[in-house]
């Protein structure tokens, strides 16, 4: 599958299928920054994702501002 | 993961309050909370025109979606702070989202009122850029509000935004900023206006998803300037506390709010006067916004 991470954004290629949670797991990333987007859908930490997907990790925490 | 309400699949959990929704059912979840932010602060009523500041990232747009949704009359005040590609594409965003609704938007640019752009005012004075630029915002909407007779300011600060500046005062307990730390801010000086955060019971995934679900087009990137800002920092740590304890932030917060934010209050009195210069409320006599555009000059 491809993933998207931003700042920088840059891209991945991961083989194999898994848990939205181990694929959060594995890249280090809490659930509860990001929000995962596959296409149009938004996905929960139980949802599969699989070889074919397209999935973009957006971080939602923005910062400095006073 | 099932949707709470309906059972059908769900499209974000908020283990905070132990529950998923699919789409309808979390942004219906999602106008509720800012209802009831605006009831429980009387931050303002059905017939008041609101100045809603936007920035063109996921919270600001995500508010001016709400309240227009909501059938209030909210306009757009847009600072262009000059921060190169950063400023130019959020500006773009606004601009896109006001002509998409069909929504009024102001645009001010603070290089016109402050004499310089952020990059440039970073380099005049030693205050933290954030810092700097925080009060030239905060002066500037003020200053917009009162020159186009709007009574109130929304802005888009979430849950996450309020906890952190919470940790971050009670760090360092910083008595004033603690009393002043509130969901919705009278006015208590006929030259300032009430400002609000109507989204102050929404965390950070909460309006970004928000802001997904509704196809708006927000800017992601962040201002190159946010990079290593002690905000940061605090939201980590608080985002690691949530993740061991969901919940954390938001008792973090309401507490402070329900329990605490009073014997501040009371501890601290201020006088407010009117700034020599321009006649914008401060506690001195010239105000800091007119400071930071003296320090700007005598830069040059
Ligand atoms: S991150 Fe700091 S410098 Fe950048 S817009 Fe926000 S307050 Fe201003
Ligand atoms: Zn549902
Ligand atoms: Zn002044």
């Amino acid at each position: 599958m491809k993933v998207i991470l931003r700042h920088p954004k840059r891209e991945m290629e991961l083989a194999g299928r898994r848990r939205v949670k181990e694929l959060l797991n594995e890249l280090d990333i809490l659930p509860g920054t990001v929000l995962v987007i596959r296409g149009s859908e938004l996905l929960t930490i139980d949802a599969v994702v699989g070889e074919e997907d397209v999935i973009e990790l957006r971080p939602v925490i923005s910062g400095g501002g006073a | 993961m099932k949707c709470r309400k309906c059972g059908g699949t769900a499209v974000l959990e908020l283990r905070r309050h132990n529950v998923a929704f699919c789409a309808p059912d979390f942004l219906e979840f999602f106008r509720r909370q800012v209802n009831e932010a605006v009831r429980r602060h009387r931050m303002f009523t059905r017939d008041e025109s609101l100045l809603v500041a936007v920035s063109g990232g996921k919270d600001s747009l995500a508010l001016w979606d709400v309240l227009l949704e909501e059938g209030y009359s909210a306009t757009g005040l847009y600072l262009d702070l000059g921060i190169f590609d950063y400023s130019r594409e959020s500006r773009a965003k606004c601009e896109a989202f006001a002509a998409g609704r069909g929504a009024p938007l102001r645009i001010v640019s603070v290089e016109q009122e402050v004499g310089a752009a952020i990059p440039e005012v970073r380099a005049a004075t030693r205050r933290p850029t954030c810092s700097a630029c925080g009060l030239s915002k905060r002066y500037l909407m003020n200053k917009a509000a009162l020159e186009h007779g709007f009574p109130v300011v929304a802005t888009g600060h979430n849950l996450d935004d309020e906890a952190a500046t919470l940790f971050g005062s009670v760090l360092h307990w910083q008595t004033e900023p603690l009393a002043r730390q509130s969901p919705a801010l009278p006015s208590t000086h006929p030259k300032l206006v009430r400002r609000v955060k109507p989204l102050y019971r929404l965390s950070e995934l909460e309006t970004a998803a928000y802001a997904f679900l509704r196809g708006i087009d927000y800017i992601v990137e962040e201002c190159p300037f946010a990079k290593g800002a002690t905000s940061l920092l605090h939201k980590d740590i608080l985002n690691r506390l949530e993740d061991a304890s969901p919940g954390a932030k938001h008792n973090f917060l309401y507490g402070f709010l329900e329990k605490g934010r009073a014997a501040f209050e009371q501890a601290s009195p201020v006088e407010l006067n009117e700034c020599v210069r321009c006649g914008q409320v401060t506690t001195g006599t010239l105000c800091a916004f007119c400071k930071l555009a003296d320090q700007v000059k005598r830069s040059r």
